[in-house]
């Protein structure tokens, strides 16, 4: 059996992780991959910090992914980047959108918002890629498609044809803005680097 | 992937996969009322025009509802969480004596590592407890096969069955291959008080009735194709079931394994068998030690999770932990500001409990969104207990802060939702037995936390189709509270009037607190709010709102900082421009 793939995406609840995630799961079905995905509904979407789980392979058996063995960490947002940064493994990879959404103990509390996440990233010698995905989405005519953007960025690192992912936004974005949601892709399609050698 | 020609796959939730499940076994009428994770299961049942499916009060009328349609003829499903089945369990513990005349299948919930619950109940306990098979499914495909075999089960038996299901069942997604729904042939129901009414000579002669079932059922579970030896290495045998069984595999996927989807009664020669072929028997479950004590009672030796893993979730790691493999997993950042969840810019919420706090109210709370008011900077709730608790809680304090002598106002609050789930009668308790007690009834018009969900005092079926609406006003005058008051939660002024004259009546009072979830009026258009600046005094009395449209930046006088205002979050409800004492917070004209 080959070892399945995990991509965790991480963010604040209301930022569009769930329609991202299954676009990301719809593409991998259609490539003929076997697809788990796990994540939370009810209180913690209230802006509180979420997270999605995909695992795809051959076989998959864990819906979760366990600390130190996402292949992939997408952060919707900084701080949610730093928070599950220890579910990477090692030569793991983030893509970083350079969304900040200050959370509330920041505004009422003593504590700082981190500074300069990639920086810190790079200290911890985790290999990150900026994506800014806001004004990728901003380009696209739609600041609500940043997260179809950094799948965009996504779908360079993956397994899946390029048609499946076009396909996939087809059959799962209501039609007034499915062209928006597919400009947003190709963009982050562009800036994705190549895939990496694991 | 895998796929039958003439089969679709799917990808669906476990959720979804037990509503296709229900369709496909001929399901007529299902029940529920909304709670994470079962919420999806009821919203999906509406999708199938021949199926009957509706939000009931509570969960308790809900499994009365599919009971009374089982007996009635046509298969039914209840659907809840985990601590629904409390609120159902005095059905529950008796229709396992009656079972009915077509099947019954109830589903429960659980949620292991309290995503968006109260406690973590194990519900299993609920199977023995009440002595009724239980199935446990351990993937979407398998949630809707369950629920097939578990319709075909309560036939064969005359025994309503438990379907349980966890977070990660009920909310994960795998494909599912969609089959054909059953043609449906209602029965009839016959008349038969000995097997129906339920006094104690009929029930004597049903709970021998009960222990046979039991006896025949742990015989089927022994045979049953949901237990299953899978044979690998005999060096070490795994026995589990649910999603406890899929982290099992990919921690030790050599391993052998008793795969068990039926967890109720067990299959006590099968799990001897097993224990026979392999060298080191092993449970792997989430919770408590439900298999691990049954078995050792079996007399077989076994080894299980160490007392700490009663807690919580498990995954692929924590297995291979169990299981005594070394691991030193990377430790989480140890100095990230926390981000929990919060009320939304714009909540109805967000005023009640800023006054309460004001007041110095005791706040006897509830289960809902304005739990959250717990959390800083609002910190104005001191109980959340169950559903409907706020109403007799706060009763209570009241007595106990009269004996006492204690001065602080006590005030109860609950949602519109969930005071008709379970308000009503303890209401009934404060005016019967001469309180004065305060009850705030946050009537945002909807069942939010759980993604906003119609209920009786909206008007509005499952369906969305209208009905005769709930008049929560009549209904506490009803209860024989004469003084009842309905406020507008973004007026400060009235609603903190309304409050203060509330807590001093020597009567008991309600105070209705009625504005629409803002969840229910995006797209509304509304002025939003703006600081201007050189009116700011930094002072942050606007931040105690706890609004997450607000926030301050430096740059305010004397070093302070200043208020801000995210116009793209701001809902323009206007509470911080009532709260500020400078006129610093205008709302702009549109």
């Amino acid at each position: 059996m080959i070892r399945p793939m995990n991509v965790m995406l991480v963010g604040v609840g209301g930022q569009g992780i769930i329609l991202a995630s299954e676009v990301l799961c719809h593409a991998l079905l259609g490539a003929g991959w076997q697809v788990k995905k796990s994540e939370v509904h009810g209180m913690a979407q209230r802006g509180g910090s979420v997270r999605t789980d995909v695992r795809f392979g051959t076989e998959v058996h864990a819906p979760l992914i366990s600390v130190g063995a996402a292949d992939i960490l997408v952060a919707f947002e900084q701080l949610e980047a730093l928070r599950y940064v220890h579910f990477l493994r090692p030569q793991g990879l983030v893509l970083l959108s350079t969304e900040r959404i200050t959370p509330v103990t920041v505004l009422t509390g003593p504590y700082p918002y981190p500074a300069d996440v990639p920086a810190r990233l790079d200290n911890l010698g985790v290999q990150a890629q900026v994506i800014n995905a806001p004004e990728l989405a901003a380009r696209a005519g739609n600041p609500r498609t940043a997260g179809i953007a950094l799948v965009g960025a996504l779908s360079k690192h993956l397994p899946v044809p390029a048609p499946k992912w076009g396909k996939a936004i087809t059959g799962l974005v209501p039609e007034r803005y499915r062209e928006v949601n597919l400009d947003a892709f190709r963009r982050g399609r562009r800036v994705g680097a190549p895939a990496l050698a694991t | 992937m895998v796929s039958d020609s003439k089969q679709r796959t799917e990808l669906l939730s476990g959720n979804e996969a037990i509503a296709r499940g229900a369709y496909e076994a001929g399901v007529k009428v299902a029940a529920a009322y909304p709670g994470t994770p079962s919420t999806e299961i009821l919203e999906r049942l509406t999708s199938y025009e021949d199926i009957h499916a509706q939000w009931s009060p509570n969960e308790k009328v809900a499994l009365d509802v599919a009971f009374g349609a089982a007996l009635g003829g046509v298969r039914a499903l209840a659907a809840m969480k985990h601590v629904g089945l409390n609120v159902a369990a005095d059905s529950l513990f008796t229709i396992a004596y009656t079972g009915a005349t077509a099947g019954l299948v109830i589903v429960t919930a659980d949620d292991p590592g309290m995503h968006s619950s109260q406690n973590e109940q194990d519900n299993r306990h609920y199977a023995r407890a009440a002595k009724v098979p239980m199935l446990e499914p351990a993937d979407s495909q398998e949630a809707k096969d369950f629920v097939i075999e578990a319709f075909r089960m309560s036939e064969e038996f005359d025994t309503p069955v438990l379907l349980r299901t966890t977070t990660r069942i009920s909310h994960g997604k795998s494909p599912v291959r969609l089959g054909k729904p059953r043609p449906a042939s209602p029965a009839r129901f016959e008349r038969d008080a000995r097997k129906y009414v339920m006094i104690p000579g009929h029930a004597r002669l049903r709970h021998v009735a009960v222990e046979e079932r039991l006896e025949r059922l742990r015989q089927l579970s022994n045979t049953t194709p949901l237990n299953r030896i899978e044979m690998g290495s005999p060096d070490l045998g795994i026995v589990a079931g649910g999603v406890a069984y899929q982290y099992a595999r990919e921690a030790q996927p050599d391993a052998s394994f008793l795969k068990l989807g039926m967890s109720h009664p067990l299959p006590d020669d099968l799990i001897r068998e097993f224990a026979s072929r392999v060298k080191r028997l092993f449970v792997i479950e989430e919770l408590d030690p439900f298999l691990q004590e049954q078995i050792a009672a079996l007399g077989i030796e076994v080894c299980g999770k160490p007392a700490s893993m009663r807690l919580g979730e498990l995954d692929a790691r924590l297995v291979a932990a169990a299981l005594g493999e070394e691991s030193a997993p990377a430790q989480p950042l140890a100095d990230l500001p926390a981000r929990p969840p919060v009320l939304c810019p714009g909540c109805p919420h967000s005023g009640v409990f800023y006054v309460l706090r004001k007041l110095k109210a005791v706040v006897a709370g509830d289960i809902g969104c304005y739990t959250l008011s717990v959390l800083p900077p609002l910190e104005a709730m001191d109980t959340c207990i169950c559903m409907g608790a706020a109403v007799g809680n706060a009763e209570g304090l009241e007595r106990a802060f009269a004996v006492a002598g204690d001065e602080r106002p006590v005030v109860g609050t609950l949602g519109d939702s969930t005071f008709v789930h379970s308000g009503i009668a303890p209401l009934i308790d404060i005016v019967y037995n001469r309180g004065t007690t305060t009850i705030v009834i946050l009537d945002n018009r909807t069942t939010a936390m759980t993604g906003r969900q119609d209920h009786p005092a909206t008007g509005r079926t499952a369906r969305g189709e209208q009905t005769r609406e709930l008049d929560l006003g009549a209904m506490c005058r009803a209860c024989g509270v004469d003084d009842v008051a309905t406020v507008d939660p973004y007026d400060l002024e009235a609603l903190e009037g309304a409050l203060r004259r509330a807590i001093a009546a020597p009567h008991p009072c309600v105070v209705i607190t009625r504005r629409e979830c803002v969840l229910l009026r995006r797209g509304e258009e509304r002025a939003p709010a703006r600081v201007v600046e050189e009116e700011c005094i930094g002072c942050g009395l606007c931040l105690t709102l706890g609004c997450p449209a607000l926030s301050a930046e430096p740059g305010g006088p004397r070093g302070r900082p200043r208020a801000v205002v995210t116009r793209e979050m701001c809902a323009g409800c206007g509470l911080c421009a009532q709260i500020c004492r400078h006129e610093a917070i205008v709302l702009e004209q549109t």
